[in-house]
């Protein structure tokens, strides 16, 4: 599956690059006033540094947001394993599966007792569990 | 004297009167009070059309992608001498128009001709695509072909949506679609899933039925039976049980119905059970691959073939029972999971207990394994 990222990936990270670079340059300009102001008006100053900390913190986190949604929008294909068994010697490997593969296909001889190896599975693994909600 | 007044009143109005940073704060609340009292319905609305646009942005990647996938399958697997894109995108703009109802007597054949010509049209086109595939991955690249226009035509409806949303700027229109958005979604990921599947030829979670019948059979001499389904004479628990599948190793689901007519009509109608093993979508909170009995048709489809079971079992009062495999939307058309695989044997263990419960030794019935064969032989 293609790891590259489409014309739609790049148009949703300019959009949204733009609103977090207008975000991030006001809240640079906050932090700048805020650092002008600290001895003539105190208070406000205060006020301008909490809105610039604020403004460059979300920025950063709707950057990494959407850095983590590029990343979700590729297919990935799955793992999908092939278990092949020996009917006679009880002989059973586990490999990755190839195009061509398909269950109850008949293999090379078996190294041990020289009878056909089958494939008896072909199945994807899932890692993650399924949430119970407690219920 | 008024004008004095309202000045004295307005920064205690806002709050804090005379501190300037608690004036300024509360000045914000009321401006985005009043703003959200006029414009709240309005911004609710784009905020959904942003979930809306960034999911439509998603499936248009899936199904470009499905376009590539199937492009290359066909480049790969068919070794064509011109570029199949145009033939590939103008069969992902095809469709297919379902009988009238107005007078439904006899819709089920009608359908059930429509289905075939439809399916013996996308053959052809996959023949003239990939001239090099043997009849087993001409079965795949159709499959492979299915889950690209159904990728592409779930873009299509939701694009509609979402610009007719846009273009009315109605909230309800917008609402609806951002409401059955997870689903849809849901179900896009499955066939994008299932296009890979399809295209590598691995088993897929709607197998489970042929897999059962498969093992069931493995070893048995088989033959054809109409239509693109085999069938087995096996002996189980003293009875014999004529299995039915379709064939494999291709993706294909053959025509159960029709292989299950014929096998009742070549016993003249003495067959003392049909049993049907199909996946079933499962319940959210049910485990995957959970194992269920009951009594029915268990097979899913435009239902012609459920129809042309039914109409045989009644005709000769044959019981009709149905082992399910519990499995969601996304695991019955993405690579088979651990999980399906491993109930393959306790769904042999249940059949053989309904065998047991409901027919005498001697008997005859049939055991179909009803599903996608994709990757799974007999």
């Amino acid at each position: 599956m293609s790891q590259n990222s489409s014309s739609a990936t790049a148009k949703i990270s300019t959009y949204l690059m733009l609103i977090v670079l207008i975000v991030l340059a006001l809240a640079i300009v906050a932090l700048v006033s805020a650092a002008y102001m600290y001895e003539s008006n105190m208070q406000f100053a205060v006020f301008l540094l909490a809105t610039g900390v604020i403004a460059m913190g979300l920025s950063v986190y709707v950057m990494f947001q959407s850095r983590k949604r590029v990343a979700h929008m590729k297919i990935e294909a799955p793992k999908v394993m092939t278990t092949i068994e020996c009917k006679k010697c009880n002989f059973k490997s586990v490999r990755e599966f190839q195009r061509g593969d398909f269950v109850f296909k008949n293999l090379e001889p078996c190294e041990k007792c020289s009878e056909n190896k089958l494939i008896t599975a072909i199945y994807k693994e899932v890692k993650e569990k399924e949430k119970t909600y407690g219920v | 004297m008024v004008m004095f007044t309202a000045m004295n009143v307005l920064p205690n109005l806002f709050g804090g009167g005379g501190d300037s940073i608690s004036s300024i704060l509360s000045m914000v609340f009321y401006v985005i009070f009043i703003v959200f009292v006029f414009y709240g319905q309005r911004i609710q609305m784009y905020v959904m059309i942003r979930e809306v646009e960034g999911s439509l942005y998603k499936l248009k990647y899936i199904k470009e992608e499905g376009r590539k996938i199937t492009i290359e399958t066909i480049k790969e697997i068919g070794k064509p001498q011109t570029d199949p894109s145009a033939r590939v995108d103008r069969y992902l703009e095809s469709f297919t128009i379902s009988p009238q109802s107005m007078d439904p007597a006899g819709i089920v054949y009608k359908l059930d001709h429509i289905i075939d010509v439809r399916d013996a049209s996308l053959k052809d086109e996959v023949k003239i695509m990939a001239p090099e595939s043997d009849e087993v991955q001409v079965n795949n690249l159709e499959n492979t072909l299915e889950a690209a226009m159904a990728l592409n035509y779930i873009y299509k409806v939701v694009r509609h949506f979402y610009i007719q949303g846009k273009k009315t700027l109605s909230l309800y229109v917008i609402m609806q679609l951002q409401m059955i958005l997870p689903l849809v979604m849901k179900e896009a990921e499955a066939y994008a899933s299932a296009l890979k599947a399809f295209a590598d030829g691995q088993p897929i979670g709607d197998g489970v039925g042929p897999w059962v019948a498969a093992k069931l059979m493995h070893g048995y001499e088989t033959r054809k039976v109409p239509k693109d389904c085999v069938v087995a004479s096996v002996p189980i628990e003293g009875r014999t049980a004529f299995i039915i599948k379709a064939e494999g190793p291709g993706g294909n689901v053959g025509k159960p119905g029709e292989a299950v007519t014929a096998v009742i009509e070549e016993n003249k109608g003495k067959i003392a059970s049909v049993i049907m093993i199909d996946a079933a979508l499962k319940l959210e909170g049910e485990p995957v691959g959970e194992v269920a009995e009951g009594i029915g048709a268990a097979i899913g489809g435009p239902g012609v073939d459920q129809f042309k079971i039914e109409e045989s079992v009644v005709k000769y009062k044959i019981p009709l029972n149905a082992v399910i495999v519990k499995e969601d939307i996304g695991d019955a058309v993405s690579p088979l999971r651990k999980e399906i695989a491993d109930s393959v044997d306790k769904v042999i263990e249940r059949v053989k207990t309904v065998v047991l419960e409901r027919t005498k030794e001697g008997d005859k019935l049939i055991i179909v394994g009803v599903g996608n064969t994709i990757g799974i032989g007999q």
